[in-house]
């Protein structure tokens, strides 16, 4: 984004739709695995704590192998385990989801914390983007279109969720489980099975959602990686109406808003730029003022505690 | 919310009302026994996985918290903002609504009252005018900011946890870009901030104490708090509000000015917190109000089950394990973080221990014995 002037004005569109992509990719992910969270009843708040736990995770992995990909594969399993332990401590009797979600985002956070102090320093192999364009002398063009392979895999990963939800026989039962806990009864299937399952999945998402800030943008571990981009997937499944290929344009839409205010600094408009900062969750707040309560018609689940 | 009279609820007809009053108080207090033992456990493990001693450092946590004048000073001054911010998750509470943004309150308080008393400063007022205003412009400042996320639910069933965090995100938007233009003292050149108060103006200790008289406010407004939600009939109508909105609506009550309001009274405290810190510890209005005060608040409102008159006693204890942090650090080497965790791990033990509200393991062997 530094040579975004050679470009003039048109630096900004270009920059913003990198960054859409770059920033929409953490936000794709962890979204699509709120979704498949919720569609069986459960919220889990504690999103934003997994988010750091798994760029924690994948950063020191990536740095102790040089693979990034196991850097990968290890913020993913992190997920898994705090997706299933909130899972399981909500399937609890009078354990209540929304409050142990905002316990979990603030354990997770400090221990990610606590656990990336030596991580501050020091840089990790990052992911190799996948160069698109090669046949162009600008440097902005050519920052945009280097697509992150995760980016690539989220988008593949919406189509496989919407596909497995719609069509196949564990994605109904989800649904239904979602849907009426006494339905699911009649049907002899066990809701806090499919929650703890459908929580650990959505946590291992929110892992590789991390792995994507650390390993990808902004590419290192620092305690200001996260700003609430966990807390902002979960209010963008509602956007997306609980549909996973609506998380792909939920990302982007809100992944470039995100990237409106550094585009516009690269090319030294700077006024107002720590209020731009603000623009992606002033945005998220009007969609979710915009859009009012989401009823069944929206796809909502029905035992969502959100909606109850 | 009211705990005594849920676990209590059986009656038993032989055995004396007291007696049964007393088991019921017994069984209010498994769950945070419990929750107590679990983080103890959790966190000695955690602890002795990197390498430090448990015991060594519960003692200096101890130490380093409550050990000696110096660290009840240092204790307390850290519970005046804590109590505040866990009246601001409290109060919302109380009518039914989870607010998590008070970190952003806070913020925007201390940003107001700084603003304002410099303008006042300028003009020579004395600290009988100056330190009202301050304190009135927090709670405006905090009490409109999360009044609104109050109202956004009412009006429009807007998620009012999910929206609280985001209006906190750009409430500090808000103040880093007032702090680094407008509002800027082109003095501070490394650490933007608002413009120093005066050394005259700054809020001075409570005599005897070397505790600033934020705490007294905190604990007069934590106890004025406690007796309003108690013992008064406005309090009664927001906790009926909160606990069985139905049954409000059918006896008349104005639900959504209910909720609105205890939500703005969150806020308003949350804004108190941030004139209090600039007023008594800061001077200005700067980076260091974003210290996860509103954080910690949510952890202590639910710790104090959300008694306005219990978050005294549970902010001055997280604000001595806090404030133990930097002994921590110093004699250790442990990072300022293990304290996070410490709150995190009891928050999470106390959230999933409530599974054991309402069970016994004491009378299990007699119906009525």
């Amino acid at each position: 984004m530094a040579d975004a002037s050679a470009l003039g004005w048109w630096g900004v569109p270009l920059a913003i739709v990198g960054g859409a992509v770059r920033v929409g990719t953490t936000l794709l992910w962890v979204s699509l695995g709120e979704t498949v969270t919720e569609k069986a009843g459960r919220i889990n708040l504690g999103l934003e704590g997994t988010l750091l736990m798994g760029a924690m995770t994948a950063f020191a992995v990536s740095l102790a192998t040089g693979n990034p990909w196991l850097g990968i594969a290890g913020a993913a399993a992190v997920g898994i385990v705090l997706g299933a332990l909130h899972g399981g401590l909500c399937s609890l009797a009078r354990v209540n989801d929304t409050a142990m979600g905002i316990a979990l985002m603030l354990a997770g956070s400090g221990l990610a914390f606590w656990l990336g102090k030596p991580l501050i320093q020091p840089t990790a192999p990052g992911l190799p983007s996948i160069v698109l364009g090669g046949w162009t002398d600008q440097p902005a063009l050519k920052a945009a279109l280097s697509i992150n392979p995760l980016f690539i895999l989220g988008l593949v990963a919406a189509f496989a969720v919407h596909r497995a939800l719609g069509h196949t026989r564990v994605g109904l039962r989800l649904r239904v489980v979602g849907d009426s806990e006494n339905a699911a009864r009649a049907f002899g299937l066990s809701p806090a099975a499919y929650r703890v399952a459908a929580t650990a999945f959505g946590g291992a998402c929110a892992g590789i959602g991390g792995a994507s800030l650390s390993l990808v943008y902004p590419g290192a571990w620092s305690e200001a990686l996260s700003s609430g981009q966990g807390i902002m997937a979960v209010a963008l499944v509602i956007f997306a109406r609980w549909d996973p290929r609506r998380c792909v344009l939920a990302g982007l839409l809100f992944g470039g808003a995100s990237a409106v205010s550094p585009a516009l600094q690269a090319l030294g408009y700077s006024q107002g730029y720590y209020l731009l900062a603000a623009l992606p969750y002033a945005l998220t707040l009007a969609m979710l003022i915009g859009l009012g309560k989401p009823g069944p018609s929206d796809g909502a689940p029905g035992e969502l505690s959100l909606n109850r | 919310m009211s705990t005594v009279s849920a676990a209590g609820s059986l009656p038993v007809a032989a055995a004396p009302a007291q007696l049964e009053r007393l088991r019921g108080f017994a069984k209010s207090l498994v769950p945070a026994v419990a929750a107590l033992g679990l983080t103890i456990a959790l966190f000695s493990l955690a602890v002795a996985l990197a390498g430090f001693d448990p015991l060594q450092v519960w003692s200096l946590i101890a130490q380093g918290g409550f050990g000696d004048a110096f660290a009840w000073q240092n204790t307390l001054q850290r519970a005046a903002p804590l109590l505040l911010t866990g009246l601001a998750v409290a109060l919302p509470a109380q009518a039914g609504r989870v607010i998590i943004g008070a970190e952003g309150a806070l913020v925007l308080g201390g940003l107001a009252a700084s603003a304002l008393g410099n303008v006042l400063a300028d003009r020579h007022d004395g600290p009988g005018l100056v330190w009202p205003a301050m304190g009135l412009a927090g709670v405006l400042a905090g009490g409109v900011w999360i009044g609104i996320v109050g109202w956004l639910r009412e009006k429009r069933e807007v998620n009012e946890t999910i929206a609280s965090l985001l209006m906190s995100f750009i409430a500090i938007a808000l103040f880093n870009q007032c702090v680094e233009t407008v509002l800027r003292d082109p003095a501070s050149l490394n650490k933007p901030s608002t413009r120093p108060l005066p050394d005259a103006l700054m809020l001075p200790s409570m005599p005897g104490l070397d505790v600033h008289w934020g705490l007294g406010l905190g604990i007069v407004v934590a106890l004025v708090a406690w007796a309003v939600m108690r013992l008064t009939p406005l309090g009664m109508a927001v906790r009926v509000a909160g606990g069985n909105p139905r049954a409000a609506l059918g006896v008349g009550l104005p639900v959504g000015m209910l909720t609105i309001g205890a939500c703005a009274a969150g806020g308003a405290c949350a804004g108190l917190a941030g004139a209090v810190e600039v007023a008594a510890v800061h001077g200005a209005a700067n980076g260091s109000l974003v210290a996860g005060y509103g954080y910690s608040g949510i952890m202590i409102a639910f710790a104090a089950r959300f008694s306005p008159g219990g978050v005294i006693p549970v902010a001055i204890l997280v604000g001595g394990i806090a404030a133990s942090g930097s002994l921590l650090q110093r004699r250790l080497g442990l990072p300022d973080a293990a304290v996070t965790v410490l709150l995190g791990f009891a928050f999470v033990a106390l959230i999933g221990c409530e599974t054991l509200r309402g069970r016994s393991f004491t009378s299990r062997r007699a119906p009525h014995g």
